[in-house]
């Protein structure tokens, strides 16, 4: 564990990616095998799940270190991140090193044998480990024990060492990292071997995801040279049938196969060695139905015959990445396209897969013209797909790009604020925005993102010394500063205040050159509402 | 009560004296020269030796600047003062206060962990103890100073290793002399910036020297290889740093126990070195003062307050000043 502590705290201290990819390959180099998986685990984020509720930790901390709950949780509330502020209470050699090293693996298994333990031997056991360990080991085994351990590097990074260290091609690790995988029974060499048939057959392909349109389409060539889809709101995914199972992908890596019933039928249709790519959706009457219907079916523990019924899936299908075993990614979509609109052809699939319609405009500018109104047609926009791309691994410019219709978009002011975590903590970055109702301000939406550092900075400054009260975290301040807040979506709501929840709310600007009396009104928002909502 | 705060700072009636006033005064007794200790406009000071040179060469050599050696007493209208090591800063004190069998003691800052300069800490029984809690949470927990420094130490032969310049960012009062001194045996290669430098100088008038050369206009920054760099932290980031070339930063600060802090500043390092008091430290200071009265000023002092009240069932309460808690930019 100390040489993976050591990896940790060199990639916390680096901003430079090209310096983390090569400590994650001296790393490598010099970790066991056994200890390689875990690592890579950790890093890309596949870890174990908390083995008990922070409520228990929390007491546990406070008793170990001989202070009062109370001063436990303001210890908390200044450090902003419980797994750090219970390695700094319960710290007790900081002046010595960790005395003896353990494989990572035994880490994994504590924490994973906790799971099942009573409290009691939970406590004499967690006791164990935070009287022998100290400083950045003592640290990585807190932030597993609440299950908040990330890393500083993102999984792409992680692929890049990978790739540089086995001397392979970076889509064929990504391709093998794919889906949940466990470090338990994952051997190093099984993983990474070059020979494809050691691929699981449940593994998905990497996605290929389009990046935003930066450029104008007159640098796009001939419209007749792409394939437009409608760019639709619901789930991306990764239908498989090898072997005769099924498997559902998200693009989240979640295997969704359970909660998605639906599908099932697929295993009496579906020629063995099918993978298909498209977006998951209810649809109902010829029509997708709006994303709030998906969010509320995904949270759902139990999928009722009631809900079947009122918010059916299906997957809009646009692409096909294998056909009977064979990987399909290397053919030009439109050799791929073509093979897919034959398989759709069998009726029998037809409730639950659909074909993405491709739309056909005469020139770019009446593409634009449908991409600015595209709200009303259900979609978020259009995909622009190069007839003769390859499906590519990742984040990938020039075969795909998505064009997106503006965001909506509406001035509030900010009236309460509160700390953020981790490298934020300190710092004001959570902000609650208002609108007029008559003379009173009523909150409608939270966003954290769209400053910059800077901005943040003055935005802080200003909080402190704007403060009206403070509850806990939050502070309520002067309604003063202004900002235009961005959103994807805006629906119907009965849990907020003034009816309404917004899809994607984040800062497009501050406002600066704007007061309080210029922010838009509750009755803009709900004009809003008819004009897009659901 | 022998000791209380005026509008100006710390007041002893009795001697019409303050102590660490933020407000000009005809007396101040100062415990250290830290500026939000050590301000301008008082018609005399009073302080340990080994601050005359700092205050001096702060506050302009004019200055009306009397000195006591440690645990030597002076009587002003029938009150005892006396000075004792704080282990903050060199020349830094508490200052003992006794009347008519009455014992104040103001520690201004200190810090318990020996560093192998700074005169150690000596603790002074009282009846009246006032502390600081700028690190008064248990999150707050220092390494020994010493091996820091050698943390420190291995990180500049590191960075020399990659090329790097090394810039280590403290209070050029205080922790650039503890560190200067434990590098006392790798004196090649270090620069220092003006506002360390002349604190140096200064001490030099009583007998002090550390290692290190001056940065001036005329010093070749692109040229210096692996050298290791002292500054204050005001100097993080602005044009003074731009040409040394390819560097690597670390901070000096009891803050950088947060690893959101170290991010937050934008330095590579951050190491957690302060010239306060952590945690414990803090309550073997109140111990050992043996001290019913206890009033605690800037930092968490309400949390400090309620813990000293449950733990030790002391007469504890908060006393307002206007000393920093925060990281002073002490040029
Ligand atoms: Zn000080």
């Amino acid at each position: 564990m100390n040489a993976f502590a050591q990896l940790f705290e060199a990639l916390d201290e680096t901003t430079k990616t090209n310096t983390k990819v090569q400590l994650m390959l001296e790393y490598f180099r010099s970790a066991h095998d056994e200890d390689k998986m875990f690592a890579i685990a950790i890093l890309t984020g596949n870890k174990p799940k908390r083995p008990f509720s922070t409520t228990l930790l929390r007491e546990w901390a406070a008793e170990y270190a001989g202070i009062p709950l109370w001063l436990f949780e303001e210890s908390y509330f200044v450090a902003g991140d419980l797994g750090e502020t219970i390695a700094l209470v319960v710290d007790r050699n900081v002046d010595m090193g960790n005395e003896e090293d353990q494989p990572l693996s035994a880490v994994f298994s504590l924490i994973i044998a906790l799971q099942k333990m009573e409290a009691a031997e939970q406590q004499q056991a967690i006791y164990k480990e935070w009287s022998r360990l100290t400083g950045t080991s003592l640290f990585l085994f807190n932030k597993m024990l609440t299950g908040s351990l990330r890393v500083g590097v993102s999984k792409k990074l992680v692929i890049k060492a990978l790739a540089q260290y086995l001397e392979q091609d970076e889509g064929a690790i990504t391709h093998r990292m794919m889906g949940k995988w466990n470090p338990f029974s994952t051997q190093f060499n099984e993983m990474f071997s070059a020979s494809e048939a050691a691929i699981a057959h449940h593994t998905p392909y990497p996605f290929y995801l389009a990046y935003p349109l930066d450029q104008s389409f007159d640098d796009l060539g001939h419209i007749q040279d792409w394939v437009l889809e409608k760019k639709l709101d619901g789930i991306r995914g990764q239908i498989i049938f090898r072997n005769n199972e099924l498997f559902i992908w998200s693009r989240g890596e979640d295997l969704l196969t359970d909660k998605f019933p639906e599908f099932n039928i697929l295993q009496q249709y579906l020629p063995n060695g099918t993978v298909i790519d498209g977006e998951i959706i209810p649809w109902k009457d010829g029509q997708p139905l709006p994303f709030s219907v998906m969010q509320t079916r995904i949270g759902r523990k139990n999928v009722t015959p009631k809900f079947l019924k009122e918010a059916p899936l299906v997957m809009v299908c646009y692409d096909l990445l294998e056909f009977e075993g064979k990987d399909m990614r290397t053919e030009p979509l439109s050799v791929r396209r073509a093979q897919l609109i034959e398989l759709l052809a069998n009726p029998a699939l037809q409730d639950v897969l659909l074909l993405s319609e491709e739309m056909v405009f005469p020139t770019w500018e009446d593409a634009k013209a449908f991409k600015n109104t595209a709200r009303h047609y259900n979609s978020e926009g259009l995909m622009l797909k190069k007839r003769n791309s390859i499906y590519e691994t990742g984040r990938k410019r020039g075969g795909w790009w998505k064009w997106k219709t503006d965001p909506l978009s509406i001035d509030a002011v900010m009236i309460y604020a509160q700390s953020g975590h981790g490298r934020r903590a300190n710092l004001f970055t959570d902000y609650t925005f208002a609108v007029w109702d008559g003379d009173v301000l009523v909150p409608f939406a939270k966003a954290y993102s769209g400053l910059t550092d800077k901005e943040i900075d003055q935005l802080d400054r200003w909080i402190k010394q704007h403060t009206i009260e403070k509850f806990g975290p939050v502070r309520s301040v002067q309604a003063v500063q202004v900002f235009e807040i961005g959103f994807e979506g805006i629906n119907k709501s009965t849990r907020h205040k003034l009816g309404v929840a917004l899809r994607f709310p984040r800062i497009l600007r501050w406002r600066q050159d704007k007061t309080a009396q210029d922010a838009n009104t509750k009755a803009d928002l709900l004009e809003m509402l008819v004009l897009y909502g659901s | 009560m022998l000791i209380t705060v005026s509008e100006n700072g710390w007041y002893c009636a009795q001697a019409d004296v303050y102590i660490d006033p933020w407000k000009p005064v005809p007396r101040a007794l100062i415990t250290h020269g830290h500026s939000d200790h050590a301000r301008p406009g008082h018609q005399y000071y009073l302080c340990h030796v080994d601050t005359k040179p700092v205050l001096k060469a702060r506050l302009g050599p004019e200055i009306v600047c009397e000195t006591v050696q440690y645990n030597e007493s002076k009587y002003i209208n029938g009150v005892q003062f006396s000075f004792h090591p704080a282990g903050h800063v060199l020349g830094s004190a508490q200052i003992r206060i006794e009347y008519k069998g009455e014992i104040w003691v103001i520690t201004g800052d200190y810090k318990l962990l020996p560093d192998g300069f700074t005169p150690l800490f000596e603790p002074v029984k009282c009846h009246h103890f006032i502390t600081e809690s700028t690190f008064a949470l248990p999150i707050y927990k220092f390494k020994a100073p010493t091996l820091i420094f050698d943390e420190l130490v291995q990180w500049w032969q590191h960075n020399q290793s990659q090329n790097l310049n090394t810039v280590v960012l403290c209070y050029s009062l205080g922790k650039a002399q503890a560190i200067l001194h434990h590098l006392r045996d790798h004196p090649n290669n270090i620069y220092l910036h003006g506002a360390v430098a002349n604190l140096n100088d200064a001490f030099s008038e009583n007998g002090y020297h550390f290692v290190g050369e001056r940065i001036s206009s005329d010093t070749n920054k692109e040229s210096m290889k692996g050298a290791l760099i002292l500054a204050p932290p005001s100097a993080f980031g602005t044009p003074w740093m731009r040409k040394f070339g390819d560097y690597e930063v670390a901070m000096c600060s009891g803050w950088m126990q947060l690893r959101g802090q170290r991010r937050r500043l934008g330095v590579e390092k951050g190491f957690v070195y302060s010239d306060h008091c952590d945690f414990s430290s803090l309550n073997e200071a109140v111990q050992l003062s043996q001290a019913e009265n206890v009033y605690v000023t800037h930092g968490y002092e309400t949390q400090y307050v309620q813990w000293l009240r449950e733990q030790y069932h002391l007469n504890a309460q908060v006393m307002k000043t206007q000393h920093d808690n925060a990281e002073q930019e002490d040029e």
